[in-house]
């Protein structure tokens, strides 16, 4: 029997979510050997990237991560790490002007008209 | 006695969207009605369009729905006014509390990024509102895209409370309930259908038409400019085809893009952007005769520029969906910024090339 391993896929169980972003870009990185199984990671993303695998987690699909951390603000062994961020464009740029990598600006008084 | 609430929200008035009191060890608590007046259904659509959502928001604190006990599920939710009244209208039947969290009038996914929709907010409101008190059980109803920004095991730790990611909708949630707190796999998961796409455009042509007049008065100038001064008949007549243009590549970036995001080929924002903005000038340009359009350097510099402003546009549309990640939008700026300033310097050099013909200098 197969178990999968930090870096396999588990065919066949991906959610078939319709519409998918740039492959191979994800900066998620799933340590199974840390993973003992609590759940939390397919509780939370919203991508369908996890599911559960005799006992422990396994990944699905990775390039339906979208980076949001959900999963790696909630394991509590460690096993799960993303570079979660803003992924808008204009923050994106805005960060590159001034040296930094800003948020929005939604919810600071006086700010644009995004969220 | 004055219902519970942060002092900086304390009102005079019960809420409009309120229906009675419920009481409770700590005082009495509004009730929310689980129906829509005509104002929250005008302020739905205002949000949608404008600056009003950065004001559109309910008081912090505890709620009820219905008539809840002590023994009642809590949900959770930010203070966006337009999330609020999504979760109390799907709550219609139930017996609930709904504890608001503070999110500076921020819905709970772009909250939970932010971290107001966070760990150490949750647990200043369990604390503020004495929820220990209202309630015999320790569990909290989160949404599920509030998992962003909050670690279930933090506030278990700080505050006793037990953490539950709920369905990502809050439609789902009475069947979740009814379902002893089970999710299927399609109440986990966000997707991005065509409606969901369409309410986000507004503000995506908002900004970009706020940018037009720049843009327009540069061709103004660019036709209008002469050795003798501005003329300003010459200008109109000569820009009219290039406005039409910039007006069709701001729709195509803004509104055409991702309205067919998923039928546009390639997954890069900044190449669909780009296609559509060359299919709509394809269609639209056998449309137009003016003889501007005929003038070769022109020409070159508007299927140039028209289709990379397009590009650009859509590319802003990353901010707003439910699937792309920073990483990806770097990756594509990496490429698109010089790309897009390169585009940006040989049309100012097709420009200034065709002027200076038309002034007979070359």
């Amino acid at each position: 029997m197969h178990i999968a391993g930090s870096n396999d896929s588990v065919q066949g169980q991906g959610m078939g979510v319709a519409i998918k972003y740039l492959a191979n870009i994800t900066t998620l990185r799933y340590a199974a050997d840390k993973c003992i199984g609590c759940g939390r990671c397919v509780e939370v993303c919203p991508r369908g990237v996890f599911v559960m695998q005799d006992k422990r987690a396994a990944i699905t699909d990775k390039d339906q991560c979208m980076e949001c951390g959900a999963c790696a603000r909630n394991c509590d062994f460690s096993a799960l790490s993303v570079n979660a961020g803003v992924g808008c464009a204009a923050a994106i740029i805005t960060g590159l002007l001034t040296g930094r990598e800003p948020t929005c600006g939604c919810g600071d008084t006086g700010s644009g008209s995004c969220c | 006695m004055q219902p519970l609430q942060t002092l900086k929200f304390i009102k005079k008035e019960p809420p409009k969207w309120s229906a009675g009191t419920v009481s409770t060890p700590v005082g009495p608590i509004f009730r929310a009605s689980s129906n829509w007046s005509d104002a929250d259904r005008w302020g739905m659509i205002k949000s949608r369009t404008g600056a009003f959502r950065m004001n559109y928001f309910v008081a912090p604190g505890l709620y009820a729905i219905g008539d809840p006990t002590a023994d009642s599920h809590i949900l959770v939710t930010a203070n966006y006014k337009l999330t609020f009244d999504l979760l109390r209208r799907e709550l219609k039947g139930m017996n609930a509390w709904i504890l608001v969290l503070d999110t500076k009038s921020i819905n709970v996914w772009c909250a939970a990024g932010k971290g107001t929709f966070g760990t150490e907010e949750l647990i200043r409101r369990i604390a503020d509102t004495k929820l220990d008190v209202v309630v015999n059980h320790r569990k909290l109803i989160l949404p599920q895209l509030g998992a962003v920004g909050v670690a279930a095991s933090e506030v278990q730790k700080k505050t006793g409370f037990r953490v539950v990611f709920g369905p990502v909708q809050a439609r789902d949630i009475p069947a979740y309930i009814k379902a002893g707190y089970k999710k299927t796999k399609e109440m986990s998961t966000i997707q991005f259908p065509m409606l969901d796409r369409l309410v986000l455009t507004p503000m995506e042509i908002n900004p970009a038409m706020q940018k037009f007049p720049w843009i327009a008065a540069g061709i103004l100038l660019i036709f209008g400019f002469q050795p003798s001064g501005i003329l300003f008949r010459q200008a109109w007549s000569n820009s009219l085809p290039f406005l039409l243009l910039a007006l069709l590549s701001v729709m195509s970036g803004a509104l055409i893009t991702p309205l067919l995001l998923p039928f546009v080929p390639f997954r890069s924002f900044a190449i669909k952007g780009l296609i559509v903005g060359i299919l709509s000038m394809s269609a639209v340009m056998p449309l137009l005769d003016q003889k501007i359009l005929h003038n070769v350097p022109l020409r070159i510099a508007a299927w140039l520029f028209f289709p990379i402003m397009s590009s650009y546009i859509a590319l802003q549309f990353t901010g707003s969906t439910t699937f792309t990640g920073m990483t990806g939008v770097k990756k594509e700026l990496k490429v698109g910024i010089p790309i897009y300033i390169g585009t940006v310097c040989i049309s100012l050099v097709l420009m200034i090339l065709f002027k200076v013909r038309e002034w007979g200098l070359l």
